[in-house]
């Protein structure tokens, strides 16, 4: 690795991946009106602006009730889905995870507009459940991937130990197999969260008036004027998702854990 | 044993009925009723996609995506190997480096692209730096040039080609290159001939993954972008503002064509399907 590898041109870069995040978190602090960095003193006025400004407090109420519902919506469909796909014979797996993941491959602004065509012929466009129906479908692929990974990690054998045993199919899900797949639906349903709350390109065209999100007030916000309350959200939404990443991480590796300490 | 079988089939139906019909009717058939109007709007015919032949319009923004989407796979290429092999080598150093590359990859783009606004605008840390130092006695403008659509892009797509890379050098056997170097080959030809070629998978995974999402990248270009910019999806976005579905609806047939058959043709390359698979976050 020596002589190939100079190790100042890796910390280079890695300091361009994590810079401009920790240059937000600055500018927050900022007591300037305009943006400035390093911040001529500090304060914590934008975070006071923030919180005392309903036309920012109600997006962000919206947008965690969005993500939430959404939340709900495709974890559920999305755990019965990656269930069922283990399941499926191989044609049939392949077309219907092919459906479910594709969402991951198709851009995001054709699936904006498509939802936006089809939604506007029934009323919903400025409707928050407009954007919970479609946040789900862009959020189902995490929750299908994370249940399936944590199923591929099951001893089948647990299963079968406990249907011939005398446990029916049904106790058999909900205390075998649902306890195995915690971790897994839990770190999908933060992902499908994440998804939902950080979500913008749907929502330019499904927010309308009445269904204004987080991350669409931010974007009218930078369109006219950028004043360092943006910097305050974004310092907000970054701690809140990586709060959530922890927590993701750590259930995941205490799943593991789990698996590799039972015999 | 075929009854259960069959019975183990009836179950796995039952259990994604619910997930795709969801999915068919509420985002398949949108986006396939969307699609048609560039067919039938207002009868049946090619006559749209015939028009954007001679389109120039179109025949810009669609080069400009593409070259914009090769430049970012590029310019991810040679920034990501270096870190991906710093991540796969270094014991002590891995964890801090997969935090460093997953924040960002969770943060929004939108909170990255304004971050890139604050460090590169005019009086942006970058300008005043150099100005400082005396480098330079006027800002630079690098806001609202392709420069800062390419390093915000390259900044958000990085960990989707570092992933990859990881995950094929991780599978490569450490005694080959222990085999090599104890043959007497230097570092530099053993990482060439041994570590180089067999990371290839990774590198196409990681590759193919950088080239399709930046095709769709709208809301980085046009925070980032000057006003000849343009991609795809600003132009599609565009058009449905106007209310031009048909056009639109070419468009992002187009768009969503390149991305298909892009993806298609390179997963029949060996190796590449399963570093794919591999990368799916």
């Amino acid at each position: 690795m020596r002589g190939i590898l100079p190790k100042s041109f890796v910390g280079l870069i890695l300091l361009f991946l994590a810079f401009p995040i920790v240059v937000v978190f600055a500018v927050s602090f900022s007591s300037a009106n305009y943006l400035t960095f390093p911040p001529p003193a500090l304060s914590l006025k934008w975070y006071r602006v923030y919180f005392s400004a309903e036309n920012w407090l109600a997006p962000t109420w919206l947008s965690i009730w969005v993500a939430a519902c959404t939340v709900v919506l495709s974890t559920f469909l999305g755990t019965l889905a990656a269930l069922g796909l283990a399941k499926l014979p191989r044609p049939l797996k392949v077309l219907v995870s092919g459906l479910i993941l594709s969402p991951l491959i198709v851009p995001v602004i054709v699936v904006s507009i498509g939802v936006y065509y089809a939604f506007s012929k029934y009323g919903l466009v400025g409707k928050p459940i407009a954007l919970v129906l479609a946040h789900t479908s862009l959020a189902v692929p995490f929750v299908v991937t994370s249940v399936t990974a944590t199923l591929a990690g099951i001893d089948p054998r647990l299963e079968q130990a406990a249907l011939s045993l005398g446990a029916t199919p049904r106790g058999t899900f909900f205390q075998v197999t649902l306890p195995l797949i915690q971790p897994g639906v839990i770190v999908g349903a933060l992902f499908a969260f994440i998804t939902s709350f950080d979500e913008l390109i749907v929502a330019l065209f499904l927010s309308g008036q009445g269904a204004v999100t987080l991350p669409r007030r931010m974007w009218e916000d930078l369109r006219y004027a950028i004043d360092p309350t943006i910097a305050a959200v974004s310092t907000l939404t970054i701690v809140f998702t990586a709060i959530l990443l922890g927590t993701a991480h750590y259930l995941r590796k205490r799943a593991e854990q789990n698996r590799t300490a039972s015999p | 044993m075929s009854s259960s079988a069959s019975l183990r089939t009836t179950t796995g139906i039952l259990l994604v009925a619910p997930l795709v019909i969801y999915m068919v009717v509420l985002y398949a058939l949108p986006v396939a009723s969307m699609l048609l109007r560039s067919l039938n709007d207002p009868t049946w015919s090619i006559d749209r996609y015939k028009e954007l032949m001679s389109d120039t319009v179109f025949f810009n923004t669609l080069s400009n995506t593409l070259y914009t989407a090769v430049i970012v796979t590029l310019g991810s290429l040679v920034l990501g190997y270096p870190v991906a092999l710093a991540l796969v080598r270094s014991k002590r150093l891995a964890p801090l480096i997969l935090v460093v590359v997953l924040l960002p990859f969770w943060t929004s783009v939108l909170v990255r692209s304004y971050a890139w606004m604050v460090l590169l605008g005019r009086h942006g840390l970058i300008n005043e730096a150099l100005m400082s130092s005396g480098l330079i006695d006027r800002p630079l403008r690098i806001l609202n040039t392709p420069l800062a659509v390419y390093i915000g892009m390259i900044h958000i797509l990085l960990p989707y080609m570092i992933l990859p890379i990881a995950n094929a050098l991780r599978q490569i056997d450490p005694s080959l290159a222990r085999a090599a170097s104890g043959l007497g080959s230097p570092p530099w030809k053993t990482f060439l001939q041994v570590t180089l070629p067999l990371s290839v998978p990774g590198v196409a995974a990681g590759g193919l993954l950088v080239f399709v999402l930046s095709l769709g990248f709208y809301i980085t270009p046009a925070m980032l972008g000057g006003p000849r910019d343009i991609t795809l999806s600003m132009l599609i976005a565009n058009q449905v503002d106007q209310l031009n579905w048909a056009y639109a609806a070419c468009l992002s047939t187009v768009l969503l064509a390149t991305a298909l058959i892009i993806i298609v043709v390179c997963r029949r390359l060996p190796g590449i399907g399963s570093a794919f698979k591999m990368s799916a976050r």
